[in-house]
Formats: structure tokens, sequence, C-alpha cells
């Protein structure tokens, strides 16, 4: 059985996927369904206190997703801090996609923030997933200090530009131990299936699949990319070649 | 009216208005008055908030949930209330 290990954690799904942006909850619960996701992602923010019964909460199977707050929108590694230990006490877990942005027109991570907010987090049993460039020295460092796995985006957030540096996302996955699981940039399913192809051990999206115009059948889509990508790599592929192979044999022509 | 002006003395004078039965606290950024004696539970119950899935911080420090129903708020209090929503 091929599984995915997230600290003390074990997955059957490569696929992650996020809770923002449908048309609506009930499409959310159907891509949710359709893309056999496992670990589903959520944001901490204020209760609305004109609508205090609406919650996500109602929409989702508390027994059959891993929730894993984020703490998305966070400029500083204290805010990213205490963002994440209220995710924490909302949910009872110790998962955190640990997100310190550095800029808001490209959401670029701020790498020296990731790291301070990682060290404390780490320290108090957090099970860190830092959404992080597509940086090999950044990835072992984040590794070095503990996180459970390396989040390396392929893209910008929500941009739906694909694996932009696969080089660099294959580097980070012979550098270190821990998942590395392409978080960001993913915009249709052949990018799935590349990321997957290059080794990386998961892929988290939202925008690729809630921005699609039927997001339903693209959950299934990502789906079937990442089982695609994930078999075609542990199957090992054949060498690049410049010229012909023939695959019919040369004996017996007439 | 009367009890209006009440009110307004009240905020007027913070600290000194203790005994007239209500605090006033910021509530995820916005002010609110309560009741005196008002706990986080109560608060909650008063809201209308279901425990399940929430979070509480009370002057940036978190409040355990066993704790809901022995932390009385505080006049000046920043209370933050939060719970999940759609995101990625």
């Amino acid at each position: 059985m091929d599984i995915l290990k997230i600290g003390n954690r074990e997955f059957k799904s490569r696929l992650m996927v996020g809770t923002g942006k449908y048309p609506s909850n009930e499409i959310m619960v159907k891509v949710l369904e359709e893309s056999g996701a496992e670990v589903i992602t959520v944001a901490v923010r204020r209760v609305n206190l004109d609508r205090s019964k609406e919650s996500l909460l109602d929409y989702i199977d508390l027994k059959k997703y891993t929730l894993l707050p984020n703490t998305a929108a966070c400029y500083t590694a204290q805010d990213a801090i205490r963002t994440a230990k209220l995710g924490r006490e909302a949910l009872g877990t110790e998962l955190v996609k640990l997100e310190v942005i550095g800029d808001e027109k490209t959401l670029f991570p701020d790498n020296e923030a990731l790291l301070e907010a990682a060290k404390v987090l780490v320290k108090e049993g957090f099970i860190v997933l830092p959404y992080t460039n597509d940086d090999p020295i950044m990835a072992k460092k984040l590794e070095d200090i503990g996180c459970a796995a390396i989040m390396p985006l392929a893209a910008p957030i929500g941009s739906g530009l694909g694996i932009r540096n696969p080089y660099n996302i294959r580097i980070i996955r012979e550098t270190i131990k821990v998942p590395v699981i392409v978080d960001a940039g993913v915009g249709t399913a052949s990018d799935a299936a590349i990321a997957m192809e290059l080794g990386c051990d998961g892929l988290l999206m939202n925008t690729g699949i809630a921005g699609a115009k039927d997001p339903v059948n693209m959950a299934k889509a990502m789906k079937l990319a990442v089982e695609a990508g994930r078999l075609a790599y542990i199957s090992g592929r054949i060498p690049k070649k410049l010229y012909a192979t023939a695959s019919s044999p040369i004996e017996g022509i007439i | 009216m009367r009890y209006d002006r009440g009110r307004e003395m009240f905020f007027s004078e913070g600290q000194g208005a203790r005994g007239k039965g209500q605090v006033k606290i910021m509530l995820n950024g916005k002010t609110k008055d309560v009741s005196e004696d008002t706990t986080v539970l109560g608060l909650l119950n008063e809201l209308d908030i279901k425990l399940q899935g929430i979070a509480v911080e009370l002057n940036f420090g978190i409040v355990s949930r066993s704790k809901y129903g022995e932390t009385i708020l505080e006049n000046g209090d920043k209370v933050e209330i939060v719970r999940m929503v759609g995101g990625g």
C-alpha cells in the first residue's frame, strides 16, 4: 500500500483540498467527495456576529476528513503563531499549514519570518507544514528545525500557472526526507500529474478546483491526475532519448 | 432617556462606575456592553454561538474550553471569538 506519512498521521490520498471560494457549500461537499481527499484545509477567522449560527463545520464530516487549519493572511511570525494556536484550540489538532506572507500582490512567503514561526510552533508540539518557495535551501532549513512536511509553491497562489520550476521541485525532493507537498499554483490536471511525476509526495490545491467552471468534475480530474502521476513516478519512466527505438522486432521482416 | 444618560456617565467614568451593572468589552474588534459578571460561556450563549469548532482569546491569550464558565469578563477586555471558514 502506497501510504503518505506526515508526522504520526497516515493517508491513502495524496491530494489535499482547500475549502475556500466554492460557489456554494453544497458544491464544496461534492468536491471533497469526488477528490478523494482525506486532508482538507480551513482558515481561522473571527465569528461573524451577525450570522453567528453559520458554521463551515456543519458541512464537513469530521469523522471522514482530517482538518488542516492554515495561517493564511498572516504577515508576521507573531500573527501566524497566534493564528496557529487559535486553530489548535478550535479543532483540537496539532496540524498546521503555516503561512507567513511577505507580499500582498504575489502572496509569496516571507521565509525569514516563516522559519522563525516554524521554530516556535515545532517546540510547542505542532505538526508544522510550512508553505514556502520552491527553494531547496529553505526546504532543508525547515526540515532541520523539525517541520513534518515541506509545501513548496508551484506558482503564486491562485495563479494556475502550474509547476514553474520543476527542477527546483525535484532538487527539493532529493534534498530532504520529509514529504514534499506541492501547494499553490496548480491550474489543471496535467500540472498535478507533473508534480507527482517529479516525485512529490502530495499536492494541495484550492483555486484550481474551486475556480473551475465545473468544480466537481475538476476535483475528479485532479484525483485521477494525482493518482496517475504518482503511479508513473513509482513505476519508473523510460529515459528520454533524441532518436527512435523501434517497438516492433527487426527480425522476421518479410 | 434617563437610563441612557446613566449609561453615558458610566462609560465616561470608566473604572469608577462599578456596580452599575455593565462592563464594556472589545469583541472581535467592536465595542460591546455586557452585564457585570458575564463569563465567556455566558457571552457565547448570549451570542448564540455553539462551542464546537471555536476558539476564544482574551487579551491575546487563549481561554481553554474548560475555563469558559469561570472566566469573568472585565471592563476593557479584548475578546476574540474565532471559528473555521473556507480556505486553502
